[in-house]
This record gives C-alpha cells, sequence and structure tokens, in this order.
C-alpha cells in the first residue's frame, strides 16, 4: 500500500514523520517519572538573575 | 476586515495581553517555577519551545515550498522531529541546562565565552547572531505579511507595517518575558489551526489516500522549468545524481532540485536547529531532566502538527487549486495582457494601449475581477488565463465564477510576481480560498501566535548579543547603559527584518531561514556539541572552527553557489564570472548548500586543532562540567 503516493522515498518520509513523533511519545511516557533532580542553589541564582535581567530590559523603573 | 474578523482579533489580542498580565501578576514564568524548584507543566513546556521553534516561517514559507516542489519536504518533518525535538531534549538539553546554570550563562554567546574562556569568542558568537537574525526575523515577518494582506484588503507593505507593529507591541508590552499561559495559549491555537486545516483539506479532497493519489497524478502538469531542474511530481522525490563536468542546457541542471531540496531545506534547517541561540537557551529555563523527558512527548506531537501538516497541505493545495477551485468573483476584464518582460523574468505589468507589438506579441493572457466586497475602486485581481480557465457568468445578479485549473505556483502567478509565481502567497490563497471564513480568521491568529512567539525570542537574542554579549564582555560591566544598549538592540533588530522584508519580496521566506538556519548550524555547531561533551576541546580550536565555518560558509555563498553568488554580485565584481566555477566544474557544485561543505570543515577544523593545541587547564574543564571555580 503506497497510500496514493507515487514514490516510495516519499512514502517512508510521511511515515518516518509519524512514526517520530511515536517515538518522542513512547520516550516521553517511559522516562516519565525519570531524571527528577534536587534545586540546586546555582539553578536558583541563574533563573533570578535571568528574571530580574528580563524585566529590566522590557520595564523600566 | 469584517466586523467578526475585527471582533476575534481584539479578543485574542485582549487575552494574550490578560495572560501576560496574569502571568506577570502571578509569576509564572518559566523562570518562576525554577526559582520555587518545581516543574512547570511539561506540555507547557513543550508548547512554549515550539511555538518559538516554529513560526510563519515553516507554515507559510516552507508550506508553499512544498507547494511548488512537493511531498519530498516532508524529510524535513522527520529531521525537526527526530532532531529538533528528541536529540535536542533527550541528548543535549540537560548537558545545556547544567552547564548554563553552572557557569551562569544567561545567552549562546555568554555560554561559549565562558565554556572557553575566551571574551573574544562570545563577542564574535554576539556579532554574527546580531548581524545575521534580522534575515530570519525578516522571515517570519513575511510569512504574516503575506497571509494578513489578502484578509485586511491591504497591500503588502501596509501589511508588513501592521503586522510589524502588532508583534512590536506585542514584544514591547511583555512578550520577553516567557510567561508561560501566554505561550500555552499560542502554542494550543497553533495546534488547533493546523490540525483543522489538516481535516479539512483531506475531507475536502475525499480521504488520505484519494488526496495523495490525485496529487500524483497531476504529475503531467509540472510546469517545464521545474521538470527542467528534476521534478518528477509532487508525490515523488526529484531526480537525484551529479551532472558531468561541463555540462551544458538541460544537463547541466538536470539534478537541481533534488541538491536544492535536501542539501539546503532540508539539512540546513533540520541540522541547524540544533545550534539555534534562541532554543538553546530554552532549555536552561527547565528544572530538570524530567522535566526534559515529559517534554519530548509533547514536542514530538507539536511538531508533526507543524511542519507536516504544512508540508503535506502545501503540497496538496495544488489538486485543490487545479481541481476543486472555483472564485465567486466580479469579472472585470475576460482578457488583460501583462508583460513578463523581453526575458521573461521582470515583475508583470499591465500592457498599455499603445504597447508596441513585440510587448503584445510576448505578453501573458490574465483574466481581471473583483471580489465580493470590494469597490470599483479597489487594486484588481489579475488570475493567469489559459485553455483550462473556465469563466462563468452570474444569472439574476448573482456572482461571476472563475475556475481557474491551475497548479498551485502557476495561481500565484499575478500582478507584480514574476512569471515564476511566489511560492510565499501559497498557503495564503489556499487558506482564504478552500476553508470557510472562520478559519481564516483562526488561521490568522496561528499565524499571529506563531510570529509572535518567534519573534519576541529572536528580538531578546538580538538585544542581549549587542547589550550583554558585546558592549557588556567589553566594558567589564552591568549598567543601566548596557540594558539601553539591549533595548537599542531590540529596536534596530526590528527596524532591519521590517526594512529588508520591504527590500525583498517573493519566495524569500524558506531561503532566507535555511541561509541563517545553516550559518548557525556551520559556525556554532562543532564548538557547542565539543563544549558539551568533549573536555579535550580547547579555546583555539573553538575559535578556529567557528571562523572556518562562517567564513567557508560565506566564500561559498559569495563566490560558488549559483543564486546568492549571483544575486549578491562580489564574484562578478572581481573576476567577471557570476561563480569561480569553471567548465571543468560540474555545474551542479553551484546548488550544493554552504552547510555541505562548511559543516565538516568546521569539525575538522575543531578536531584537528584541538589535538595540535595545549590541552585546556584540568582546574577549568572540572569546573565547567560541574566543579568548582578555580581561583
Amino acid at each position: 500500500m503506497q497510500l496514493g503516493m507515487g514514490d516510495p522515498w516519499v512514502l517512508l518520509a510521511y511515515l518516518l514523520s509519524i512514526a517520530s513523533a511515536l517515538l518522542c511519545i513512547f520516550y516521553g511516557v517511559a522516562n516519565w517519572n525519570k531524571g527528577d533532580e534536587p534545586v540546586k542553589p546555582e539553578d536558583v541564582k541563574w533563573a533570578s538573575e535571568e528574571k530580574a535581567e528580563v524585566e529590566e530590559v522590557i520595564a523600566p523603573r | 476586515m469584517d466586523l467578526f474578523t475585527l471582533i476575534v482579533l481584539l479578543v485574542y489580542l485582549l487575552a494574550t495581553g490578560y495572560l501576560g498580565y496574569q502571568g506577570y501578576r502571578q509569576t509564572k514564568t518559566a523562570t518562576d517555577y525554577l526559582v520555587a524548584g518545581r516543574n512547570a507543566n511539561p506540555v507547557v513546556m513543550a508548547l512554549s519551545y515550539g511555538a518559538t521553534f516554529i513560526s510563519t516561517s515553516a507554515i507559510v514559507g516552507f508550506g508553499g515550498v512544498a507547494a511548488n516542489f512537493g511531498m519530498g519536504l516532508l524529510w524535513l518533518t522527520v529531521l525537526n522531529i527526530f532532531v529538533g525535538i528528541f536529540i535536542a531534549f533527550v541528548f543535549l538539553g540537560n548537558p545545556t541546562r547544567r552547564m548554563g546554570h553552572h557557569l551562569d550563562a544567561h545567552t549562546f554567546p555568554e555560554l561559549m565565552g565562558k565554556r572557553y574562556n575566551s571574551r573574544f569568542l562570545q563577542i564574535a558568537c554576539a556579532v554574527i547572531i546580531f548581524c545575521f537574525m534580522p534575515l530570519y526575523a525578516m522571515a517570519v515577518i513575511i510569512g504574516g505579511a503575506e497571509f494578513i494582506g489578502p484578509i485586511f484588503h491591504i497591500s503588502y507593505d501596509a501589511a508588513l507595517y501592521v503586522f510589524a507593529f502588532l508583534v512590536a507591541a506585542y514584544v514591547i508590552a511583555g512578550g520577553l518575558k516567557g510567561v508561560m499561559l501566554t505561550d500555552a495559549l499560542q502554542g494550543a491555537i497553533m495546534l488547533a489551526g493546523m490540525v483543522i486545516l489538516l481535516f479539512v483539506t483531506y475531507s475536502t479532497l475525499g480521504g488520505v489516500t484519494a488526496a495523495h493519489q490525485a496529487l500524483t497524478d497531476l504529475g503531467s502538469k509540472v510546469p517545464a522549468p521545474l521538470a527542467a531542474m528534476g521534478h518528477k511530481g509532487w508525490t515523488a522525490m526529484p531526480a537525484f545524481g551529479w551532472a558531468a563536468p561541463g555540462a551544458t542546457g538541460p544537463d547541466a541542471s538536470r539534478y537541481n532540485l533534488w541538491w536544492i531540496m535536501v542539501s539546503t531545506i532540508v539539512m540546513g534547517v533540520g541540522i541547524g536547529v540544533l545550534a539555534q541561540p534562541q532554543l538553546i537557551v530554552r532549555f536552561m529555563t527547565v528544572k530538570s531532566k524530567q522535566s526534559l523527558n515529559r517534554g519530548v512527548a509533547a514536542g514530538g506531537i507539536f511538531i508533526l502538527f507543524m511542519t507536516g501538516v504544512a508540508f503535506v497541505v502545501g503540497a496538496l493545495s495544488n489538486v485543490y487549486f487545479a481541481k476543486h477551485e472555483v472564485i465567486a468573483c466580479r469579472i472585470v476584464n475576460e482578457q488583460v495582457l501583462l508583460d513578463p518582460g523581453a526575458d521573461n523574468k521582470a515583475k508583470l505589468s499591465v500592457v498599455a494601449a499603445d504597447a508596441s507589438e513585440d510587448v503584445t506579441k510576448r505578453s501573458k493572457s490574465f483574466v481581471a475581477y473583483h471580489l465580493p466586497g470590494e469597490t470599483d475602486e479597489s487594486p484588481l485581481h489579475y488570475i493567469l488565463k489559459t485553455p483550462a480557465t473556465v469563466l462563468e457568468h452570474g444569472v439574476n445578479g448573482g456572482p461571476d465564477h472563475i475556475k481557474p485549473g491551475l497548479i498551485a505556483i502557476a495561481r500565484s502567478v499575478t500582478a507584480g510576481t514574476t512569471m515564476q509565481g511566489n511560492t510565499d502567497t501559497i498557503i495564503p490563497s489556499y487558506v482564504s480560498s478552500a476553508l470557510p471564513k472562520w478559519f481564516g480568521v483562526l488561521f490568522l491568529m496561528t499565524l499571529l501566535s506563531a510570529a509572535m512567539s518567534t519573534l519576541s525570542s529572536q528580538f531578546h537574542t538580538m538585544g542581549t548579543a549587542i547589550g550583554r554579549d558585546v558592549f557588556e564582555t567589553i566594558s567589564g560591566r552591568h549598567s543601566s547603559r548596557s540594558v539601553l544598549i539591549t533595548r537599542l538592540g531590540i529596536v534596530v533588530g526590528i527596524i532591519a527584518a521590517i526594512a529588508l522584508g520591504k527590500a525583498v519580496r517573493g519566495n524569500i521566506i524558506a531561503l532566507a531561514t535555511a541561509i541563517f538556519f545553516g550559518l548557525c548550524a556551520t559556525s556554532f555547531l562543532p564548538a557547542f556539541l565539543a563544549g558539551l561533551f568533549w573536555r579535550r576541546m580547547t579555546r583555539s580550536a573553538a575559535i578556529a572552527s567557528i571562523l572556518v565555518g562562517f567564513l567557508s560558509s560565506a566564500c561559498w555563498s559569495l563566490f560558488v553557489n549559483g543564486k546568492t553568488a549571483a544575486g549578491l554580485g562580489l564574484c562578478k565584481a572581481l573576476i567577471g564570472r557570476d561563480t569561480l566555477l569553471t567548465s571543468s566544474c560540474s555545474p551542479t557544485w553551484a546548488v550544493v548548500d554552504p552547510l555541505l561543505i562548511a559543516l565538516p570543515l568546521s569539525f575538522l577544523t575543531a578536531i584537528i586543532v584541538a589535538f595540535l593545541t595545549k590541552p585546556p587547564s584540568p582546574e577549568y574543564v572540572r569546573y565547567c562540567f560541574g566543579g568548582p571555580k578555580p581561583q
């Protein structure tokens, strides 16, 4: 079945697009609860600075 | 624009503004979650990343290219999902986040500068970004302007200003904050718009297989100039091969389309996404690997429905235009001559009554018409008249009907374009012609969302490149002046993007995007990847790799690539020929993208120079990978 495509390479791209998205879903679901890490002080420092800097640029006091 | 469109547009803008304000008040930006040590909602995180990744350029620009070149462009969707989401989230996201936080780097140039302990590197990356990102921003703005022109019934230039004004107002009012609710709203609207677009298109054309088969059956209608470049139909890959040295005429160009599609569009954008400065910084705003793992699922689906749908619908628009389109209108003139110039490449203009016989002979026939609601004073629309064109005059005061029977690219030919048409207008024409009016309004929201989320990141990246990475690095301190320069950088970026959008129009969105993505890949990718994963990588190797990548890419564009070298004209000015290629070279070299030459060179340079230069100090490398800061 070629799904009406004129070239197997294009059919392959069509199917691989969907397969890649499925791979992402399976990976995401399989690793849903993995990889959690405690927040370090450097993470908080980075985020605070980032927020302050962005606000400084767009919201002058 | 009617009242309904205006009301929906205002409601959308108010909702965006309200969510932005709520987000600001309740401090629900990505960084707030991080400050609080919480995981942001993974769907929202992925939508936010996806909304930044995907812009009007992907939907309007690349969708139009798919209408012209065909569904082979779906290989770009494969790379968008597999490389742009899976590899980026699973392998690059977490090391980037860790290193960025540990080195306290807030921009991509700063990450490079701190990783390699080099102020020069930080400034060089920032200058490349600041100089070339307006090209990408231009592509995004044109994508919006090409769509809202017909909706508002205004000229392209006016549409450009209106769109730029909406986006600038959004950015200045706080769109830079990355408020998650706003991002999520925009991502959700984009998703809804594209899902409906796909569903309506397939159902109009009789289902998935029937629609594809109808497109396959249109193969005989491929225009001769495209067939000469290797186009074999819209559901087939172009002819693949390599022209013999010295080949001329049809033999010289018969593989050009494959190389343009694969080397420039699929690889340039598909790989270039890994080195996009505004996307790399997004990884730093997540809390942990867990957020990235969860985001992969939503990201994959989101991109499939963005570029996948744009490319499928773009290609299928040929079937709609050729077989189904009926334009309800008021025919003003059944036979108007438009002149394509002596070389058939000039912008089409209406032939004057007293034109010479030569001009009349070379001119093409068009039908001139007004759409419902337009007055006699409104600018006329012109559509190519061929033997397949059917004109039906309305009865009892009803509208006239035109059945153009044209494929998408021929449908885009009108006064002001060349006979080659304008791929950038195909998706806007398709949406306004094939879909119900309410969808046109939803699609306008989709494009506004896509453009705003990408442009706000682009302008922020341009501003910080000049303010933080160049000015602060040179002056050595953060001050009110550097904030001012960041703001000026944002304003200059907006103006440059609009000016470029005004200067160049037509078949430019995908090309400009591909040039920028390719340039980022060749300049930054080896140094970025080595910085994350290879402790032996040295500062000199990073600098050499960036310079070799950037310069070889620039030289290839200026002296070898046929389209860019001829367009920029430096080679002709220096040696009197459009390119350096001689008759002993294969003419296919002229369509090989700079990426295929410059990226391997840049990687090789990184590896060779790293081994030839003194290894970096172990203390500093340990610091980059999480160790204590060396004294």
